[in-house]
């Protein structure tokens, strides 16, 4: 028997938890807690290949243009709505995505991984040898208006978390909805045999193509979001050590469900703060080995506890 | 007419070292199919390793001709002692696991190794120039070309006739070549694969090392330079088909070519040029120029 | 009448290894044929391409007059071929349900419907029946990956023909199976298939089980096909009886359900 389904309740009481947070909780905090669920979205998307089988390394290619897009549009072509500028940083990853799909859709396992990091690096490197872009600098992104509402209006520390929650909950619903589709299930019946998905008439190749498109959305927005929250684009968005982070935070979280992710990714901030308070230098080693302890020991990551417990919930609640 | 000749040397300098670098990582993926991300890592430790020998040896003021002997042996050393702990303490543990859950074991590998590294060496750079310098320059048709350089195209030249040697002509290379063509019967017919892997292991991490020993000379040692590397390395082993000595050979004289080209006749494509390069070759070759398609048995 | 299906000429090469040479076979709307040969015979590669998952060295393949050479496994599926694999091609982490399920929607639904919840009431309908249809209920609920052989082999019959199927092309179905399993095996898959008059090609090491159910027997021998026609004479051909089978049948068992 397939439990219930209480996905889109709980993703409307977060938003209102995360939403009241904004309100009673330190500014820190709540800016913490915006850059985790902004990253999520990336994480998400990250998450959305992985149930197919596919490890995108390179999601700070995405990552990166969403950023680009945000600060290009205020700075050069004074586009300084947010809502305007999420969809733009969208369609942004749409094209580039169809472009590089292209040649990606052929290609699964570690050739897909280390293509789509060589695709980040490239961009990395384009952006840090052109001055026009930028540089290695990068440049600051100012505060947006938000669906029409000014800055000076509104204070942007609390209208911008307010508008990324909302973004990003919008998001993880759709991505439910879309887990629990045709297109879903497919992308699990691709990981676990694309000889016979070929036999059940369905093109492995046009899925690919679809998927890796639709994490570069989720990617691009996510990074739009978050130039607008740090205020500062530069090439790091689309360096390796970015896309490594969100593929640990996916590994971290587990790809069970959409709110895993999310739970990664505010576990993620936890062990950053702490890490960076107790051993500043020693962040990579700690990432890599937590890496390896979840690869061998929880390779479904910390989703799979909350299974677990409501696994023996039911089985106590029927014995 | 001078133009031309300056590429083709610059070149030959850059493929070689391509190829001291691609090499190693191609072997390991032929027979161990782990594509090792560390691998950029274990170039840094040589470099690193390099960049402190030849420090000493100098300040101890020792005969320089031998140094090379010297810093190329302790690095490639620093590389074997490396990759034995890798191999024997982690990467054993997920044999037989799902390819690209190893690759993200490699990625954890590479994490930690930046760290130790830093915890080692520091983060100021090294310089170990002395080498270099030390061996003059010769004028190659009127151009001037550094000795060192030339020195670093018969070390690619050795390794690959070392390596084409050792695979077509030992015992030992005769399992390899049975391993890389068919894992399964090889096992079936009894040959010991886990001391063939750590072999496998520990000398693709020997050059993934030298490689960066030969180059520290020439550049300055700096945190973070193994990363870059395993990016170009992959796309050189994946242009030339993955698992294949002689495609990496082809691989890295194809874009180590163009790549000097770039350099001299445009300098702000220098990297891009790398990829677009490996982009077609892929288009038309989706497993690369030399790699075997397998289908799988229904 | 014209063919179903035809091959013209159709050969294969692995290197030095021919596994398919020159093979000529037409099959009629409706006939249910057997293929015998040895193992490496060629007639795994047989059916590989006639789906198009492997492309001929040269040859054509024609299927209901239409030139379906080269064309890859999900277009050919699209114009109402199935199969059935030697090694069941299942989603092992997925239930037998669940299996059957991808396969129902995504043979049933255009590309770009796909956006639909996965869980609709008409395929579930279509699943139900096909595990009845089967005998495969008791596993509904077990991932594919830890099932008997058998059970794989009817979850991978079944899966392939959740589609519209006018020709289905089974490879070994009853290989893996218990001896006494093979002929119930065998009528469940007939009496599914047979019913609405598909034409049916399976693959089968069993003569006894050959000569119940084929109406006409194609037999491979390194990659030709040495003998092609009704059951009977096929398996008294000489080279069949030297090559393949190594003597003529003699007894024929009836199964005590062989009702249809
Ligand atoms: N993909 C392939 N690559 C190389 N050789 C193959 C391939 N598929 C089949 N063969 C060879 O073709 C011959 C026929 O194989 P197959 O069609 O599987 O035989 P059968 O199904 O009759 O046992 C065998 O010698 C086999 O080794
Ligand atoms: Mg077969």
């Amino acid at each position: 028997m397939r439990r219930k389904d209480r996905t889109y309740p709980i993703l409307v009481g977060l938003f209102l938890l995360f939403s009241g947070a904004v309100f009673f909780t330190p500014r820190w905090f709540s800016f913490l807690l915006t850059v985790a669920v902004a990253r999520s979205l990336v994480v998400l998307g990250v998450v959305l290949l992985m149930r197919a089988g596919l490890v995108s390394f390179g999601q700070g290619f995405f990552y990166c243009i969403g950023g680009y897009v945000a600060g290009f549009s205020s700075n050069a072509f004074g586009v300084t709505d947010a809502g305007a500028v999420v969809i733009l940083a969208a369609l942004g990853a749409v094209v580039a995505g169809a472009i590089v799909g292209l040649l990606l859709c052929n290609y699964r396992d570690i050739f897909f991984a280390m293509l789509t990091l060589a695709l980040s690096m490239i961009l990395y490197s384009v952006i840090v040898k052109n001055p026009a872009l930028g540089g290695s600098d990068g440049f600051n992104v100012p505060p947006p208006t938000i669906l029409g509402i000014s800055p000076e209006a509104v204070d942007p520390r609390v209208s911008l978390p307010l508008f990324t929650f909302a973004v990003a909950f919008l998001l993880y619903a759709l991505a439910h909805r879309y887990f629990l589709s045709g297109f879903g299930y497919a992308g699990l019946a691709l990981r676990m045999n694309e000889i016979r998905l070929e036999y059940l008439s369905l093109s492995a190749r046009a899925l690919v193509f679809l998927k890796y498109i639709l994490a570069g959305v989720l990617a691009s927005v996510g990074g739009a979001l978050i130039a607008y929250i740090s205020g500062h684009v530069d090439p790091e968005l689309a360096y390796w050590t970015t896309s490594g982070e969100f593929v640990f935070i996916a590994l971290l979280g587990g790809t069970g469900h959409v709110l895993a992710p999310l739970a990664g990714g505010v576990v993620f901030e936890v062990i950053r703060s702490y890490a960076f308070d107790l051993a500043p230098s020693l962040w990579q080693m700690v990432l890599g080995v937590i890496l390896l302890l979840m690869i061998i020991f929880m390779p479904e990551g910390l989703w799979s506890l909350t299974e677990r417990f409501l696994e023996r919930k039911r089985d106590e609640a029927a014995p | 007419m001078r133009e031309p000749l300056v590429i083709l040397l610059d070149g030959l300098v850059y493929s070689s070292w391509l190829f001291i670098v691609s090499a190693g990582l191609t072997l390991i993926y032929g027979v161990m199919r782990i594509l090792n991300m560390a691998h950029g890592s274990l170039y840094a430790v040589g470099a690193y390793t390099a960049a402190s020998v030849v420090g000493w040896y100098f300040a101890s003021g020792y005969d320089p001709t031998l140094s090379y002997l010297v810093f190329f042996t302790c690095a490639a050393g620093a590389g074997v002692l490396a990759g034995l702990i890798i191999e024997r303490g982690i990467l054993r543990v997920v044999y037989g696991r799902d390819e690209v859950l190893v690759l993200l074991v490699t990625y954890a590998v590479l994490l930690i190794l930046e760290d130790v590294i830093k915890l080692i060496w520091g983060v100021d750079a090294y310089f170990a120039y002395q080498p270099y310098a030390a061996l003059g320059r010769t004028k190659i048709l009127g151009i001037p070309f550094a000795n060192y350089d030339l020195l670093l195209i018969l070390l690619a030249a050795g390794t690959g006739a070392l390596l084409w040697f050792g695979l077509n002509r030992t015992r030992q290379g005769k399992f390899l070549r049975a391993v890389i063509h068919d894992r399964e019967v090889s096992e079936a017919m009894g040959i010991n694969v886990t001391r063939l892997y750590t072999a496998t292991f520990v000398i693709g991490s020997a050059l993934a090392a030298l490689g960066g020993a030969v180059t520290a000379p020439s550049l300055s040692v700096v945190p973070g330079i193994g990363v870059e590397v395993i990016v170009i390395a992959f796309a050189v082993v994946v242009t030339g088909g993955l698992g294949s000595i002689g495609g990496t050979l082809l691989g890295s004289l194809l874009i180590g070519l163009t790549r000097a080209a770039a350099v001299h006749l445009f300098p702000r494509g220098e990297v891009l040029v790398i990829f677009v390069i490996m982009a077609a070759v892929l288009a038309v070759r989706p497993e690369g120029i030399f790699a075997r398609v397998k289908a799988r048995k229904i | 009448m014209k063919p179903l299906l035809e091959t013209r000429g159709v050969t294969k090469r692995f290197g030095a290894v021919v596994a398919a040479e020159k093979v000529n076979v037409q099959v009629r709307e409706g006939e249910v044929v057997g293929i015998i040969g040895a193992n490496g015979a060629g007639k795994t590669t047989f059916v590989n391409i006639i789906t198009g998952y492997v492309k001929p060295t040269s040859g054509r393949v024609l299927f209901d007059g239409q030139d379906i050479t080269g064309l890859p496994p999900r277009k050919v599926i699209r114009k109402g071929i199935c199969r059935s694999f030697q090694i069941p091609q299942l989603f092992p982490d997925l239930t037998v349900e669940e299996n059957l399920l991808v396969a129902c929607t995504l043979l049933n639904r255009p590309f770009g419907k796909l956006l639909r919840p996965f869980h609709d009431g008409k395929f579930i309908e279509r699943v139900e029946e096909a595990l009845e249809k089967f005998h495969i209920k008791d596993y509904r609920h077990e991932p594919a990956g830890t099932l008997p052989q058998g059970v794989k082999k009817l979850l991978d019959i079944a899966m392939a023909m959740m589609g519209k199927t006018r020709l289905i092309l089974l490879d070994e179905p009853t290989s893996g199976v218990a001896i006494d399993e093979k002929f119930p095996l065998m009528d469940t898959i007939v009496r599914s298939v047979g019913r609405n008059g598909t034409t049916t090609i399976f693959i089968e090491h069993d003569m006894e089980v050959v000569e119940h159910y084929a109406e006409r027997v194609i037999a491979f021998y390194d990659g030709k096909v040495i003998a092609d026609g009704e059951t009977s004479r096929v398996l008294r051909n000489e080279d069949v009886v030297s090559f393949i089978t190594g003597s003529i049948p003699t007894a024929r068992r009836e199964p005590a359900d062989a009702d249809s």
